[in-house]
């Protein structure tokens, strides 16, 4: 009888040891795992934050077929300039090779996208020779 | 000289006043953390993605991988180009995961498309059954999240889910997989892979938000999940969704 409340009482003790408080309070899983996921950096600043500041290339973009492209889309993750734009200066992107990313003609893209075999286009041109990225009608 | 029993008892004693003392001066100096804005009860979170928008550009697979720190070879989402011919097997390609895009494709003769992959935030999901230790499961707002610190990385969830979306992160030894970018959703930003998307193709939805555009888009559009067999209720909804895609 002792040794089986013994036994009973060390599982007791070992269980509140092993199992992680709030164990099973959304579901059968650790909750501080939320909290442990949540507190990854974000590396995407949002559009707000580039607009907060770049209102010029923002009304620009917005009269054009652009106006729904986000600014990282082209320029890549820029939180770190967000968050200290005097310290970090975003490089330019290659133009020649991020437009192709889009618009180079493919029978798989929707058929109202536009779309052109580079090469034939413009030859060795880079685009921004005639589209201005932010409104690249001409 | 030996400490006496006695003596123990003093210290032990002591140290206990002395940390009571320090808890009843945290609560007093307000050291807890400031209240947290977001309600995951106020959340059911899923996607929308637009077949006919995508343009297989690779924005979402690169922005994906550079938000999360998505191992080279690896892939939280992908994109997937069909070629689907008639009385042929269709032909699916994703190169790198079409992170740098696909070549040129010239055939006008068959039908052809791209379909953007990530996990399903399925409701009823495989994966989080068959987790031995409670390291996968879906969160009070219907995200499909891994502990990193109780994966066991046995592997059973990344056989178990149907649609391919689960790896062994090759530094961690632990599953990876896509959080619905849980870290950004949950500060009210959008994902990596919608903010970059260029086309719309890709929409974060919050179906208890009754405002969320996407109760008005399932009204009026045809729209699939995939492989609805497996009664995973997944929330990752196609619009336009060919029979060929699996």
């Amino acid at each position: 009888m002792i040794v089986l409340i013994a036994a009973v009482a060390v599982f007791l003790l070992l269980r509140r040891a092993i199992i992680p408080p709030a164990f099973g309070q959304y579901g059968h899983y650790r909750p501080g795992a939320l909290d442990m996921v949540r507190q990854r950096p974000v590396s995407f600043a949002g559009q707000d934050s580039c607009i907060a500041c770049h209102d010029d290339e923002a009304n620009a973009r917005a009269a054009g077929r652009h106006i729904h492209v986000a600014c990282e889309a082209c320029h890549g993750p820029q939180v770190q300039h967000a968050n200290d734009p005097g310290a970090i200066k975003p490089q330019l992107p290659n133009v020649a090779k991020l437009c192709r990313g889009c618009h180079e003609k493919d029978a798989a893209k929707p058929k109202d996208f536009p779309q052109v075999v580079t090469t034939e286009h413009m030859g060795d041109m880079p685009c921004n020779s005639c589209h201005k990225p932010h409104n690249p009608h001409v | 000289m030996d400490p006496t029993r006695r003596d123990l008892f003093k210290i032990g004693g002591k140290l206990l006043v002395l940390a009571s003392i320090g808890a009843t001066l945290e609560q007093i100096t307000g050291a807890e953390p400031a209240p947290d804005a977001y309600k995951m009860a106020d959340h059911w979170w899923g996607m929308l993605i637009d077949i006919d928008k995508c343009i297989g550009c690779g924005n979402c697979v690169r922005a994906c991988a550079q938000e999360n720190g998505v191992p080279q070879g690896y892939y939280r989402t992908w994109v997937e180009r069909y070629q689907v011919e008639e009385g042929k097997r269709p032909v699916v390609e994703s190169p790198d995961g079409g992170m740098h895009g696909f070549a040129p494709l010239t055939r006008e003769d068959v039908k052809s498309f791209f379909v953007p992959k990530l996990c399903n935030q399925c409701a009823n999901s495989p994966c989080v059954q068959v987790c031995p230790v409670g390291a996968t499961f879906v969160s009070p707002d219907g995200v499909v999240l891994v502990d990193p610190k109780y994966c066991l990385g046995c592997r059973y969830c990344v056989q178990a889910c149907p649609y391919g979306c689960r790896y062994l992160h090759p530094g961690t030894q632990t599953v990876d997989k896509c959080s619905l970018c849980y870290h950004r959703i949950t500060k009210g930003l959008t994902t990596a892979c919608c903010e970059n998307c260029p086309t719309f193709a890709r929409q974060l939805v919050d179906f208890k938000n009754p405002k969320d555009p996407v109760h008005n888009f399932l009204r009026h559009n045809k729209v699939q999940v995939l492989k609805p067999y497996m009664a995973t209720e997944a929330k990752v909804y196609y619009k336009d969704l060919d029979g060929a895609v699996r």
